[in-house]
């Protein structure tokens, strides 16, 4: 038996619409009863001035295994959103080869299980080859099991294709999520189209270019009754959509991620490819309604796009480099310095519920909450806990952060998964 | 004329910039005080190829490579002549015979030149911010000599140079560019320089082609072209391309000519005096008249022959800063 009481903390469960200060008992691996008789080997751990959340879950990362084991592995990229204070991850099928098919699903579960030191949750690719056109094998994945669909990195462009795989998700109660990109009107695109791109004659890529999928996803999950969680959304216009289709019912969803919010296209102008990301950062006006969403509730998931590449491949002219900058050891943080302390546009315990229940409930996941019974997941925070980005830090095989230097307040400081330390401060 | 001529002009107590740039990457970084001293030392070099004898020692023992990633011929020898003028040497490396094709970096690339003792760095790259990428990672000099759609320095440097001397200044000059905005480099950098020696500039051509955007550097931007014309000292024609670029900017190249190409008789309504510049290679009667190509407001001629002085003055500039150091 084994047993760790965290005493005194602020405890922080969404879930049970909990916020007190308390003991968390957790007992072989399960939250345990508060009334239970302290088992005499029970190791104690101070939670005093600490926020005791349900562990934290991150909606939107990439893994890179299969494949690209250069940029990031299973046992690299778990330590390093262990060390963000996530206990669960959901990771995108877009490796080499993608997910596909149930047989790669079968090798993440179990190279997850080998070498992570949190839980691994596997998406599958909508289309073979997430290449937009053929329907992959979906039963058969969700068997193996995969929590959700998406082509991320693409997009499905047809929308017969589109329309017919919400159809047939449904059947399975698949949650699709979707990178919201049309290829035509983004074309080559590296940067939000607008004065910064033509100064610096980048191809631009648009905001339409989301917006147009975000209110083609919403008609077509009305259609299909299927529900479509939009990624990373980094459009004012986008997050209009999405509050119009929520209020009528309709099961559209959307998550932001913190460089979203944290910076403005303004930030190419010295050429840094750690600044160049899919989809790119745009305008303060942009910024300003994606907070004005999460406030009102019509953003629901917070998220990393944690997207490591190596340095030779990032460090190259701008229009060829990769896409995608590194996001579990700066997310919480960043999404806690802007949105709860310098912007106040949430609390603390809604931004949790947005980083558990919310992502839980999406996928049906039996993750982040504290009630009795639940795996022993849960994430310390000190949410005032000035301190500075340092990328040689980093657990990641990769450095590919726009943040090294960023001083900013608030961090998990231990992240416990099924009950053990995985990590602490 | 010595070598030591254009350096003991920057000297008078007048001058109030030196140089001190190893690269030179685009104008928008640049202060008017430091364009005017490369048109300053770009006068005194011209000079020089007037003379019997054509050359200068002034880099002497130095290496210049012309890297050219992206094809250009008249880009690379302007800068190859400028380079011999002042007894550099002169190497050529094009995207097609270079390790680029075989899935080296640009980086890797450009340090195997430096490894090879290359002093000076000529860039022409098909990715804007490719020579700012270069000039971080470099001890070389590095001269952007075109990258991508972002800056084209020393064109729009021979341009300005152009202006003044045919007209005898640059502020107060009204210039009109026409034509692909978007997508030109030579566009960008003609409207910073312009921009900061006081000129006034008007960007003309389809709304597709010319957005909005631009206004916030300080240009107006129209789609009128007639109404333009009585109004300027001097139209700057951009090349068109329809092959190359999509389809949907503009339906054809005779619908362009007939809204915005300079034919004859849009050329009577200039005022008197005014040029006619074109960056070059000309599409006779698409953007431009073919006799008012060769008439004598065209400038375009000069414009090749200065754009040696202009090269010349930038790359012994930059080596100049760099042999100090």
């Amino acid at each position: 038996m084994s047993a760790t009481l965290l005493k005194n903390g602020r405890i922080i469960d969404p879930a049970n619409r909990r916020d007190e200060i308390g003991d968390l008992l957790l007992i072989d691996g399960r939250i345990a009863d508060p009334k239970t008789a302290l088992p005499p080997d029970v190791e104690t751990i101070d939670a005093t001035g600490l926020v005791v959340a349900p562990g934290l879950i991150d909606l939107h990362v990439h893994l890179r295994e299969p494949g690209q084991s250069a940029k990031e592995t299973m046992a690299t990229g778990t330590k390093a959103a262990a060390a963000g204070g996530f206990t669960s991850v959901v990771c995108m099928p877009n490796t080499a080869p993608s997910v596909d098919n149930p047989s790669v699903v079968t090798w993440i579960l179990e190279k997850a299980k080998a070498e992570a030191v949190i839980n691994v949750f596997p998406t599958g690719a909508i289309t073979k080859g997430i290449a937009g056109e053929e329907l992959a094998p979906i039963g058969s994945m969700k068997k193996a099991g995969i929590v959700a669909l998406t082509d991320d990195g693409h997009c499905i462009q047809n929308p017969e294709v589109m329309r017919r795989a919400l159809e047939y998700a449904g059947m399975f109660g698949l949650t699709v999520m979707d990178h919201c990109q049309d290829y035509a009107l983004v074309g080559k695109g590296v940067m939000h189209e607008g004065y910064w791109s033509t100064v610096l004659g980048l191809p631009g890529w648009p905001a339409i270019g989301e917006e147009i999928i975000v209110s083609r996803n919403s008609q077509l999950a009305e259609l299909t009754g299927t529900s479509i969680h939009c990624q990373h959304l980094s459009s004012g216009g986008s997050v209009r959509i999405l509050r119009d289709a929520r209020s009528r019912g309709v099961p559209l969803s959307g998550e932001i991620c913190p460089h979203h919010i944290a910076l403005t296209d303004e930030s190419i102008r010295g050429y840094d490819t750690n600044f160049k990301m899919n989809p790119p950062l745009r305008t303060q006006r942009d910024i300003d309604l994606l907070i004005e969403g999460v406030a009102d509730g019509t953003i629901t998931v917070l998220a990393s796009d944690h997207a490591p590449h190596c340095n030779y491949e990032k460090e190259v002219e701008f229009d060829q480099a990769p896409f995608g900058i590194l996001g579990f050891e700066t997310e919480l943080s960043l999404f806690l310095d802007i949105l709860v302390h310098k912007k106040k546009a949430i609390g603390l315990p809604r931004l949790i519920e947005m980083y558990t229940l919310e992502p839980a409930r999406l996928l049906g996941l039996d993750r982040g909450t504290l009630s009795v019974g639940a795996p022993a997941d849960v994430t310390l925070i000190a949410p005032d806990l000035e301190w500075t980005v340092d990328k040689n830090q980093s657990f990641s095989r990769s450095r590919n952060t726009p943040f090294h230097g960023w001083e900013l307040k608030g961090r998990a400081v231990r992240t416990i998964v099924g009950g053990r330390t995985v990590w602490e401060v | 004329m010595s070598a030591a001529t254009p350096l003991q002009q920057q000297k008078p107590t007048n001058q109030p910039a030196p140089w001190t740039r190893k690269d030179l990457v685009g104008l928008q970084e640049l202060s008017a005080e430091e364009i005017t001293l490369v048109l300053d030392t770009a006068a005194a070099f011209k000079d020089v190829g007037t003379r019997e004898i054509k050359k200068v020692p002034a880099l002497r023992g130095q290496t210049m490579v012309n890297l050219f990633v992206e094809a250009s011929t008249r880009t690379r020898v302007s800068f190859e002549l400028a380079a011999h003028r002042l007894s550099a040497d002169v190497i050529n490396v094009s995207a097609s015979s270079s390790s680029l094709t075989k899935g080296e970096t640009l980086k890797d690339t450009a340090k195997n030149l430096e490894a090879l003792h290359a002093d000076i760095i000529v860039l022409r790259h098909s990715s804007a911010g490719a020579s700012q990428f270069l000039a971080e990672r470099l001890e070389a000099s590095v001269i952007n000599a075109g990258d991508g759609a972002h800056e084209h320095p020393t064109q729009a440097l021979l341009d300005t140079f152009t202006v003044r001397e045919k007209l005898g200044r640059v502020a107060g000059i009204h210039v009109a560019i026409i034509g692909d905005i978007l997508f030109s480099r030579v566009a960008r950098s003609n409207i910073h320089a312009l921009l900061k020696l006081g000129a006034k500039v008007t960007l003309v051509g389809p709304s597709t082609l010319v957005p909005r955007e631009f206004e916030r550097l300080g240009v107006t931007v129209t789609h009128d072209l007639d109404s333009v014309l009585p109004e300027v000292d001097v139209v700057n024609l951009l090349r068109i391309q329809h092959e190359r670029q999509r389809k949907e900017y503009f339906p054809s190249l005779g619908e362009y000519t007939a809204l915005f190409g300079l034919t004859k008789q849009r050329a009577e309504r200039l005022k008197p005096g005014a040029l006619v510049m074109h960056p070059g290679p000309i599409n006779r009667g698409v953007e431009i008249d073919s006799d008012i190509a060769d008439s004598s407001r065209s400038v375009i001629l000069d414009q090749v022959t200065n754009g040696l002085a202009v090269r010349m003055a930038v790359l012994y500039l930059c080596a100049g800063v760099r042999a100090f150091k």
